[in-house]
């Protein structure tokens, strides 16, 4: 590399704290190097080394922190009772990815159908209606009192108030009606658990991205004469999707993890099923560490999925995108080829 | 008051903008006491007064983004906000309002461009959505109306990315876009660095040449003198006195206008 000479071919680096941007006039007169740390006019700075501050004590803090990590993953391999050959034995056989499809497919409706619910409860409780928007407010009020673990309770025990289920006139004659026990198994009744209590948690998240947008915006829309619903879709939405993303990436990653709540109703999610295994064979750690390694590694991809969608809609918003994480490694690791071959770490 | 309504679009032909009687209160706040204003088809007129006069009220009022509490007002005849059947005003839904303010320009005095789509994008929203256009006319037209504000290279930017010159000139390129009978101006100018004033006042100049209909709310005298065909000076939700910028702005009669010119001129 030619900066390992530290004179590139080419205009030689100024660095840009040291040097002023015009010379001193009442220095300039001096003779060049004759005292050291008075500066004489640029030509002789741009010459010079730059020597970078070194900083010891951030070096010993970074490896005491550092023995720590090390003492931690000592312990994660040596210690017997992590039973190593059992976590591996399990990670992915068929009954744990059974699971594992399971608990996605309850993220999945109750994502879907929770924040499909919660944008029609955001924009009831934004209407000109008084109706629409007390009960919108009336049902986040009561979905957010609940503990959701009660609500899953009821929906699971719904039979019992209700044996059948209708569909017909409001207070009149029932067309068609369903035995509530063949129609609300334990997984629907997780899945409208799940989605409704979701729904009022969006419905906060979606209107908070809502009333961030500037008014002017829809102003100009409407000033414009775009219809009504084009407004919503094409000019509010996709700026109220910014502010919304983060919280609703926390609320879907909350929900996946939430979804273990659900093993109350015995249905074969990924932490009922780790709790059935280690019931029979009674390693309970390797097994909880199972439910433990597949929860992160599927947080892990909805958090890269996040980013990705947050980057989607952040166009626009910044004159330059921010770098994909594949562009920052490679900016890194370009960065410190430059300060192994110049000999120092770039500032 | 009826008589006037139909003599507006009927028997003077010319008359554009057709403001009368206007009032608007926010709670108990007079914004506008009865404002009455006439604009001619490709007449430019200029409104001036202190801040908080009721100029952008009374701007906002024409496009019926603000409803009025009493008065009216017409664009080319036709009354805005409302409907006249017998001796009863309906009040418009906001889809119909929306279909009048096609016909009506607006820029704002913040822009307000939509920074998640490209300036092309901005330019073909509304034609597209709104008048049914095809995509591909409507990126020939912006095309064309970029070229007539100066950007032309700048239709695949982000308003972000623009200086504020550029960005309120891609405004009024948007509205012209819906080729619109009257071009409304909330403060061209007033948000920008005073070295990007020139260069928006030079479009609106354009157009004002080219004989578009004008109602402009600003602080430029300069433009005001240069461009008007009548200076319309408001103070107080009144309209205070009106007439060719060499009367109102040189030889005021109020003490009210010349006060306020002395201190902006």
């Amino acid at each position: 590399m030619d900066t390992a000479t530290g004179t590139p071919a080419g205009t030689p680096p100024v660095p840009p704290s040291a040097a002023p941007p015009t010379p001193v006039p009442a220095q300039a007169s001096a003779p060049a190097g004759v005292r050291t740390g008075v500066l004489t006019s640029t030509e002789d700075l741009a010459a010079l080394k730059v020597v970078p501050a070194r900083h010891h004590w951030r070096w010993v803090a970074g490896a005491a922190a550092l023995v720590v990590v090390a003492q931690f993953v000592h312990g994660l391999v040596t210690n017997p009772g992590w039973d190593w050959d059992t976590f591996f034995l399990y990670l992915s056989t068929d009954t744990v990815l059974k699971a594992v499809w399971v608990t996605l497919q309850l993220t999945a409706y109750g994502t879907v159908l929770g924040f499909a619910l919660g944008v029609v409860l955001a924009f009831m409780r934004l209407s000109r209606s008084a109706i629409l928007q007390t009960v919108a407010w009336t049902y986040i009020w009561a979905f957010r009192s609940i503990p959701l673990i009660v609500q899953l309770l009821f929906w699971f025990n719904l039979a019992y108030l209700y044996q059948e289920l209708g569909v017909g006139v409001p207070f009149g004659p029932v067309l068609w009606s369903f035995d509530t026990m063949n129609l609300v198994g334990a997984m629907s009744a997780a899945v409208i658990g799940l989605a409704l209590h979701q729904a009022a948690y969006a419905a906060e998240i979606v209107r908070g991205g809502i009333i961030s947008v500037d008014g002017g915006q829809l102003e100009a829309a409407a000033a414009l004469g775009i219809p009504r619903p084009r407004q919503l879709r094409r000019i509010l939405l996709p700026q109220a999707m910014r502010g919304i993303l983060p919280n609703a990436a926390n609320e879907v990653i909350s929900l996946f993890k939430g979804t273990s709540i659900v093993s109350v109703m015995a249905i074969g999610e990924l932490f009922y099923q780790v709790q059935v295994i280690y019931g029979r064979n009674g390693r309970v750690v390797p097994l909880l560490m199972v439910a433990t390694a597949w929860y992160i590694l599927l947080t892990t991809l909805l958090s890269i999925a996040q980013y990705y969608v947050e980057r989607h809609f952040a166009r626009g918003a910044e004159r330059t995108p921010p770098p994909t994480p594949l562009q920052r490694a490679r900016s890194f690791t370009r960065r410190m080829r430059a300060a192994a071959a110049t000999g120092g770490f770039p500032r | 008051m009826t008589a006037d309504t139909d003599a507006t679009g009927e028997n003077s032909g010319e008359l554009m903008v057709d403001v009368r009687g206007v009032h608007k209160n926010f709670g108990t706040l007079e914004v506008l006491r009865g404002v009455d204003l006439q604009v001619r088809t490709g007449e430019v007129t200029v409104v001036l007064g202190p801040s908080g006069s009721g100029k952008s009220t009374l701007l906002r009022s024409i496009n019926h983004l603000e409803k009025l509490n009493r008065g009216y007002v017409s664009i080319d005849g036709e009354l805005i906000g409302y409907r006249r059947s017998g001796s009863k005003l309906h009040e418009l839904k906001e889809r119909e309002v929306l279909k009048q303010r096609l016909h009506i320009g607006f820029v704002f005095q913040n822009f307000n461009l939509f920074p998640h789509l490209t300036v092309v994008e901005n330019i073909i929203e509304a034609p597209v959505s709104a008048l049914r256009r095809p995509r591909r006319a409507a990126v020939d037209q912006a095309a064309r109306l970029l070229e007539r504000v100066g950007l032309a290279d700048k239709a695949d930017a982000y308003p972000r990315q623009l200086s504020g010159g550029q960005q309120q000139r891609v405004a009024i390129a948007r509205a012209l876009a819906l080729e619109p009978k009257v071009l409304l101006f909330d403060e061209p100018t007033s948000a920008l660095d005073p070295e990007l004033v020139g260069e928006v006042l030079d479009v609106i100049k354009d157009l004002a040449r080219s004989g578009t209909t004008m109602i402009v709310v600003t602080h430029e005298i300069g433009f005001a003198r240069e461009v008007a065909d009548t200076v319309v000076f408001m103070d107080d939700g009144l309209v205070v006195e009106q007439g060719p910028p060499a009367e109102v702005l040189d030889r005021p009669r109020h003490e009210r206008t010349k006060a306020f010119l002395s201190k902006v001129l």
